[in-house]
């Protein structure tokens, strides 16, 4: 097996009493599919920031391992480079897809940036890579040049994939990316996140309250609780035998739902 | 005049900055010649014209200035436009230097808005006058955040700009200010000149120097240093200039002033640098006149 | 037409500057204003031409008002272009502004306090009817206002007797030399005594507004006048050579501290926090607007979310200075023609694309009629 993509361990943080991450460790490998799930205040939306650098734990720390094998401390590399690697290696899905567009920017332009960030000079190549990625996420190739706020809120986040995956990232962190969608939506989405992640052999870290999107998409998962991951396991085996109450409850109540 | 009254050289320094002052500035541009195309913060001055007359070039020239210099002010490419030769009398009241029109016999020159037809020298320096040092300030106003994106080399934004002009309009909209990147690393703002001056900027074996006073920032382009205008490569930057050629001196490869004539669409062109076009004007006026007739 | 080239630009700035010298003058059968006349009589004009001007001098304020017509602005800053010139000596120590000599001084929060309320030379309760025996020439002047027969108590500032009770914050004092903005340029995020620089210096109207704005929901207000003092105040420095301090002289300044609630963070109880305002001379509602300003500036150090201009660090400290604004938005009346020139091809260029764009797609429909 390869080494991980992402290492972290003993991961501590602490907002005043609330203890928010507690003695957390995570790997992830290149091509998985991770899910964190919990309830909100769970944890899940702490790691996933400090994970992906935006936000220093009091202890504990995260390794990214780049295509040479060496291994970077995520909060150690500064901020120069950790911005050089978002907008390469890694990328980003916010739950609200307008945190993640420019709203006053055209469609192809929201998918051209990334690749022009990274030295695309060709005008109609970006053009061509961003028809052809409008094309992958179901979105009319004939509305690349209409600004995103005349898009449905599916259209967005579809888009908001677009832009994040058009320069191959190895690895992709997903803040309930189908949050705020209607549940039809939701499926389509999901249906549309798993093809792609397969296809491009990406490594996703997915964070979701949403035990069904992590069944759909996620290899394996960890279930987190007051800051502290209380089982995890491949996905099958956590969502259909569930060890630790906490879980019990949580596979319950999407039965129950 | 009484307005002016108590302007004259005596009580001031020579160049009007005390010498502390021309020192902290001359380090800022030190500083600013060793980091082609950064934006070094400094301590600018209230200087006895209103911010956006130039206080800013006026500074850098006061700070680089000596008793041998040969000054030229120029504004729209011209000499006798009311600002440079407002400028230009300030010199030579507070300094006493030798002013010139001519380009090739200054060995500093103030400008704002154009870079002179005639190729600068090693010998020569020409000193900007900049309004908004920030390339990326109508994307991105905010300065603590520009600072950090010139720090990060993170320019995908600007790109993003041009790819959004050439989708609506099929062109770059941006005509003047057009940004440039220089020595391969920092983005910059030429200052308002013509895309058409942009080439000119390239490699040019003059210190090509820029001040921005009410902005407070001071940078700088040494000679010989890259400098290229953002483009495509199949959208490939050109200079524009309009299509004709100067109604005095015939150029047909210098950047011309509309002028209207009437009110019925009567237009002309000339060349917006003044000594440009005399210099031409004289040349075709002592040549022999058989030149003349062959060239008839 | 024949077209000549513009020349005699020297000429017609001198000429220009004669014709403003002879309207400033204005008709020369009225005597001419002296500045002292100016000085004691337009002293409110003068004290804003200080404070914008950032230059202590209340004749050279008043010699600026009367080169500049009136125009506060242009006065101000002709006495900043002044005022740059000056050898810098130092810095003084900070104002002790609580043992002030105090000329009014008003509480909104206490009815009585020590020191009591004074309500000074102000225009609050005045009616304000045009008083048509001022147009009158020669009139003799006021009878002098009665004298207060009981010297002055000191008059501590209500924030102090706020901190006593624990209520509110004392302001730490600033480590080392404070900034000065005349010599380094503003960086941001700017430290609270360069911000107070800045607002000291910014253009009233600026500062009303956007204090203004605050009390309408644009920042999360909630202001009491702790209380205005208005007065002399003595400066006080130590000099290198010296080595001890000493009094170099006094000056008048308005000072407003707002109290404000605050509800508290994780590292703070809830207590009442300052909004601080200081302007030179008789600057009430400078002083006020900015003690508002200044409030809405702390909300990223007492973790408040910031929401409204006021509130916006860069947006108000870019753009309060008077001289700064005048200078930049009326360049925009000096040539431009290159510049215009420039986008004059552009629009034209891209209108030919967008007619050839056009002709492109109307062409085949017409084959189609035609066939």
């Amino acid at each position: 097996m390869s080494a991980p993509l992402l290492e972290a361990s003993g991961l501590d943080l602490a907002f005043g009493a609330v203890r928010a991450l507690d003695g957390v460790a995570i790997d992830i490998h290149p091509g998985e599919v991770v899910a964190i799930v919990g309830e909100s205040g769970s944890g899940k939306s702490s790691l996933l920031r400090v994970l992906a650098g935006q936000m220093r734990p009091d202890a504990g720390t995260v390794l990214y391992r780049d295509p040479a094998g060496h291994a970077h401390p995520v909060h150690g590399m500064g901020e120069a480079a950790l911005r050089r690697l978002m907008r390469t290696d890694w990328g980003f899905v916010h739950q609200n897809a307008r945190d993640g567009l420019r709203m006053g920017v055209s469609t192809g332009g929201n998918v051209g940036e990334r690749l022009m960030a990274i030295g695309a000079r060709n005008y109609g190549g970006i053009r061509d890579e961003a028809t052809e990625w409008l094309k992958r996420v179901e979105i009319d190739p004939s509305r690349i040049d209409h600004l995103p706020r005349t898009f449905s809120g599916g259209m967005q986040q579809r888009l908001q994939i677009a832009r994040t995956l058009v320069t191959r990232p190895r690895l992709v962190f997903m803040d309930e990316p189908t949050g705020g969608l209607d549940v039809s939506v939701q499926a389509r989405l999901l249906d549309l996140i798993r093809a792609l992640v397969a296809d491009l052999g990406i490594a996703v870290l997915l964070v979701t309250h949403d035990i069904a999107a992590a069944r759909l998409l996620a290899h394996r998962i960890l279930v987190m609780r007051r800051g502290q991951v209380v089982e995890h396991g491949l996905t099958d085996r956590v969502l259909d035998d569930p060890q630790h109450p906490y879980t019990q409850l949580l596979v319950a109540s999407v039965l129950a739902a | 005049m009484s307005h002016d009254s108590g302007f004259g050289s005596g009580g001031y320094n020579f160049a009007y900055l005390d010498e502390n002052t021309k020192r902290m500035i001359r380090r800022a541009l030190l500083k600013a010649v060793a980091i082609p195309g950064h934006q070094v913060p400094f301590g600018a001055r209230e200087m006895p014209l209103p911010y956006g007359w130039g206080t800013g070039g006026i500074q850098v020239t006061a700070a680089i200035l000596g008793p041998r210099d040969v000054l030229k002010v120029i504004d729209q490419g011209a000499d006798d436009t009311t600002n440079a030769v407002s400028i230009r009398r300030f010199f030579s009241r507070v300094a006493g230097v030798r002013g010139t029109t001519r380009t090739a016999e200054a060995t500093i020159i103030q400008t704002r808005h154009r870079i002179p037809e005639t190729p600068l020298t090693e010998a020569q320096t020409i000193v900007y006058q900049v309004p908004m040092p920030e390339p990326l300030f109508r994307l991105e106003p905010r300065l603590a955040e520009t600072r950090r994106m010139h720090a990060l080399a993170d320019y995908g934004l600007m790109h993003v700009k041009l790819y959004e002009d050439i989708a609506r309009h099929g062109h770059v909209s941006t005509a003047y200010n057009y940004p440039v990147m220089v020595g391969g690393r920092y983005l910059m703002s030429p200052s308002p000149i013509p895309a058409f001056d942009n080439p000119k900027m390239h490699r040019m074996p003059a210190l090509q120097l820029f001040g921005a006073g009410r902005e407070k920032k001071i940078y700088a382009v040494p000679p010989y240093t890259e400098v290229r205008s953002l483009d495509f490569e199949d959208h490939p930057f050109r200079p524009h200039r309009a299509d004709g050629c100067c109604a005095l001196c015939g150029s047909a490869t210098s950047y011309l002033d509309e002028v209207v004539t009437d009110d019925r669409g009567g237009r002309m062109f000339v060349c917006s640098d003044t000594d440009y076009c005399e210099e031409r004007q004289e040349a075709a006026a002592a040549a022999p006149a058989s030149e003349t007739e062959d060239a008839a | 037409m024949a077209y000549v080239a513009v020349k005699g630009g020297e000429r017609a700035i001198g000429n220009a500057h004669a014709w403003l010298e002879e309207t400033r003058r204005g008709d020369p059968g009225l005597p001419a204003l002296s500045v002292a006349q100016i000085e004691a009589q337009m002293g409110l004009a003068v004290d804003r031409v200080m404070a914008e001007g950032a230059c202590h001098d209340r004749g050279l304020a008043a010699l600026a008002i009367k080169q500049a017509q009136g125009d506060l602005i242009e006065a101000a800053f002709l006495l900043r272009a002044f005022r740059t010139t000056l050898p810098r000596f130092g810095h003084a120590a900070p104002l002790e502004t609580g043992a002030m000599r105090i000329r009014r001084r008003v509480s909104a929060t206490y009815k009585d306090l020590p020191g009591g309320q004074v309500l000074g030379p102000t225009y609050d309760y005045t009616h304000r009817l045009l008083d048509f025996a001022l147009a009158a020439e020669g009139a003799p002047p006021p009878p002098p206002a009665p004298q207060a027969e009981a010297p002055q108590e000191p008059a501590p500032h209500v924030t102090e007797l706020l901190a006593r009770e624990g209520l509110m914050a004392r302001e730490a004092p600033a480590p080392g030399e404070p900034a000065d903005l005349t010599r380094a340029p503003l960086a941001f995020p700017a430290s609270r005594a360069a911000r107070l620089q800045n607002l000291a210096r910014g253009d009233e109207g600026f500062l009303l507004g956007l204090g203004y704005s605050t009390q309408r929901g644009y920042g999360n207000a909630h202001p009491f006048v702790g209380e205005i003092r208005q007065g002399s105040v003595a400066v006080r420095m130590t000099p290198p050579e010296l080595g001890f301090e000493i009094e170099i002289g006094e000056i008048d300044v308005t000072e407003c501290q707002m109290v404000n609630q605050f509800h508290g963070s994780k590292a703070e109880p809830p207590q009442f926090t300052r909004g601080y305002g200081l302007a030179l001379g008789r600057g009430e509602r400078k002083a006020m607007a900015m003690a508002l300003v200044d409030r809405a500036l702390m909300a990223g150090e007492l973790g408040e979310e910031r929401t409204a201009p006021a509130q916006d660090e860069e947006f108000v400290l870019m753009h309060s200075d008077n001289v700064e604004a005048t200078g930049f938005v009326e360049h925009l009346k000096l040539p431009h023609y290159v510049d215009f020139q420039s986008e004059l091809e552009v629009v034209r260029r891209m209108r030919a694309t967008a007619t050839a764009e056009r002709e492109a797609m109307r062409a085949p429909r017409e084959e189609e009629v035609a066939e």
